[in-house]
């Protein structure tokens, strides 16, 4: 649905923007670099829709905030960084559990410890991977553009109404600080159905509810677990976000995510030029992962190179992917650097030429 | 006959699992009679916390979100931001709200959250087997202080109402026992005066009951009221800490 005009914003207010288009009223969070656009756009135009922000006092407190509006079926969100979304992990184990949906979003900064402000990838296996205690994972959304953070915002709160979890918007600081101009649209729905059999909103005429992750008695924490399972497998079946580009005739597949796969895009566009066939697929879900169009273009290309603004992170699951016998070669630099399209040409070169 | 006790309907009729002398069940009928004296029982959402009272949600016919370790007053706040109009309280032990849970409880107090907070001071972590608390008085043996708690090691039990009514924030705080029938009767009514400020929209109000554990204290459940009464009552001295009417919250 088209918007009426575009905004110049900033990624971080784009997130806030679409959030509050989305439904999203509540807001609870903590100050951290680089996502204050985050808190600072909400406690100032929340007000404005009859909606509430509250600061709290610790990133534990906000994501237990959070839990407890979101159970009361509002659109609810919190944003963070680094150190923040460790901290966070204890409530996110906890949405697993409970079955709870709500946004997060983690613009990223280097680690480990306190770290750097500007752009990593290194919280890509925190995320993915789970994060905090007990089998579990969040549906984690990597957008690259500031119209997809936008756009994912939105997408984030459907994904987390309709499977009852946490769905992570994973950015990092560039995405977080560029401006770019934004269609603000609006989604029809704002998903808040009052309906839903689970809110916890007080035993009025029915039966009391219950939300909890405690399982005890012989055989239930499994079936539980058994459940969550069959959601995981359900977005993988349903939910898979994916960009490829230029993999039907490619000798050599690029792998990577968010800001790495922009700067990639324009490495890829120069060894066009120069006549090499590159292609790329660029995973947007990170969780469910993108297995299968990342097999299928492997079978194509016979050779991958994976890119991260990291050490080796999500090349372990492109490896898990690939058609077996694919060489996967893996190129980064960890936090504290962006690699220039420059860099990323050279070895494109470097890699192909061991193809050709 | 005429019966003239009967179960509070804010109580399901499900059997207690706590062990004998434990006075959570007494502490339970409280609250629940309070929910019934304001007939607020379809409008209420109760937090679970971590620890023996988890199972709160079996014995109160309300709604109930259970929390994380020590994170009852975020969660409560979170649910109370969105659903003002609804009675939220939460109920928690000695290891979950003065221990691991300190930072919510005071900012959830400081903000003066229109909640109603529930504190169980039993001097002694209770689900987890007996080990020391942040409020196990000097002297105390547990499993963790199999020598008795020092001081100099330990520091000192610590007074979450004496400390929470010095805060801005809190429209009640109060301590109160249930060691005998005298003390049930006052706590029955501060109980209720906390629902009764959150109901008015006066904003926070916290009531800390002292409690005994027989079971890891090694006592019997005559000889733990007697110990609520001869070491507890005089280390933690009950009353109203702090009282106001002036609506200043949310």
């Amino acid at each position: 649905m088209p918007g009426t005009k575009k905004l110049f914003l900033k990624g971080n207010e784009a997130i806030a923007l679409a959030a509050i288009n989305a439904g999203c009223r509540y807001y609870f969070g903590y100050p951290i670099t680089p996502q204050n656009d985050i808190p600072e756009y909400m406690a100032r135009h929340l007000p404005e829709v009859g909606g509430e922000f509250l600061q709290a006092e610790s990133e534990i407190a906000s994501i237990n905030m959070l839990l407890g509006a979101a159970a009361t079926g509002a659109r609810v969100m919190t944003s963070s960084s680094g150190p923040g979304i460790s901290l966070m992990q204890e409530g996110f184990s906890y949405f697993a559990g409970n079955e709870l949906p709500a946004l997060v979003v983690n613009m990223s900064r280097q680690g480990p410890g306190l770290g750097g402000i500007s752009a990593t990838q290194g919280d890509y296996n925190q995320a993915v991977k789970g994060g905090g205690h007990g089998d579990y994972h969040l549906i984690v959304l990597a957008p690259h553009t500031g119209q997809e953070l936008y756009d994912l915002t939105i997408k984030g709160f459907e994904l987390a109404d309709k499977y009852r979890c946490l769905t992570m918007i994973l950015g990092d600081a560039v995405l977080g600080q560029i401006k770019e101009p934004i269609d603000p649209w609006k989604p029809a729905d704002s998903g808040c159905d009052p309906t839903r059999d689970w809110l916890i909103t007080g035993a009025a005429g029915r039966e009391p509810r219950l939300i909890k992750s405690l399982y005890l008695a012989d055989g239930e924490m499994e079936d539980h677990n058994w459940h969550l399972q069959e959601k995981y497998a359900r977005m993988a079946a349903e939910d898979v976000l994916v960009e490829t580009r230029d993999t039907e005739d490619a000798r050599l597949l690029l792998v990577a995510f968010g800001t790495m796969a922009r700067v990639a895009k324009t490495a890829i566009a120069a060894a066009r030029e120069k006549g090499l066939k590159v292609g790329l697929v660029r995973p947007i879900s990170l969780f469910p992962f993108p297995v299968e169009a990342i097999r299928a273009a492997s079978a194509v290309a016979g050779k991958i190179l994976v890119g991260e603004m990291n050490t080796g992170q999500m090349v372990d699951d492109v490896r898990l992917a690939a058609v077996p016998g694919v060489p996967v070669e893996f190129y980064g630099r960890p936090g504290g650097a962006v690699s220039t399209p420059e860099e990323i040409l050279q070895r494109i070169e470097t890699a192909y030429s061991a193809v050709s | 006959m005429k019966q003239v006790v009967h179960r509070p309907a804010s109580l399901t009729d499900k059997v207690f699992h706590f062990c004998p002398g434990c006075h959570h069940g007494i502490v339970h009928r409280l609250v629940a009679e309070a929910l019934d004296h304001f007939g607020v029982r379809e409008r209420t959402i109760g937090v679970a916390s971590v620890g023996c009272s988890v199972f709160l949600y079996d014995y109160f016919a309300v709604d109930v979100i259970e929390a994380p370790h020590g994170r009852a007053p975020a969660v409560a706040t979170g649910t109370k931001r969105v659903l003002d109009d609804r009675i939220v309280f939460t109920y928690q032990g000695d290891g979950d709200l003065a221990a691991i849970g300190t930072a919510e409880i005071i900012h959830a107090a400081n903000r003066g959250e229109n909640i109603t907070v529930i504190f169980v001071n039993n001097s002694i972590y209770g689900m987890t087997g007996g080990q020391m608390a942040p409020t196990t008085l000097l002297g105390q043996r547990s499993t963790t202080s199999p020598y008795g708690r020092d001081r100099l090691r330990d520091g000192y039990p610590i007074k979450m109402a004496e400390m929470l009514a010095a805060l801005e924030g809190p429209s009640l705080v109060a301590r109160v026992a249930v060691d005998r029938p005298a003390n049930v009767r006052k706590a029955r009514r501060v109980i209720r005066r906390a629902f009764e400020m959150q109901v008015e929209g006066k904003g926070f109000s916290f009531v800390e009951v002292l409690s005994a554990c027989p079971t890891n204290w090694g006592l019997s459940p005559r000889e733990a009221n007697k110990r609520v009464a001869d070491e507890m009552i005089p280390y933690f001295p009950l009353g109203v800490m702090k009282e106001k009417d002036v609506v200043d919250v949310l």
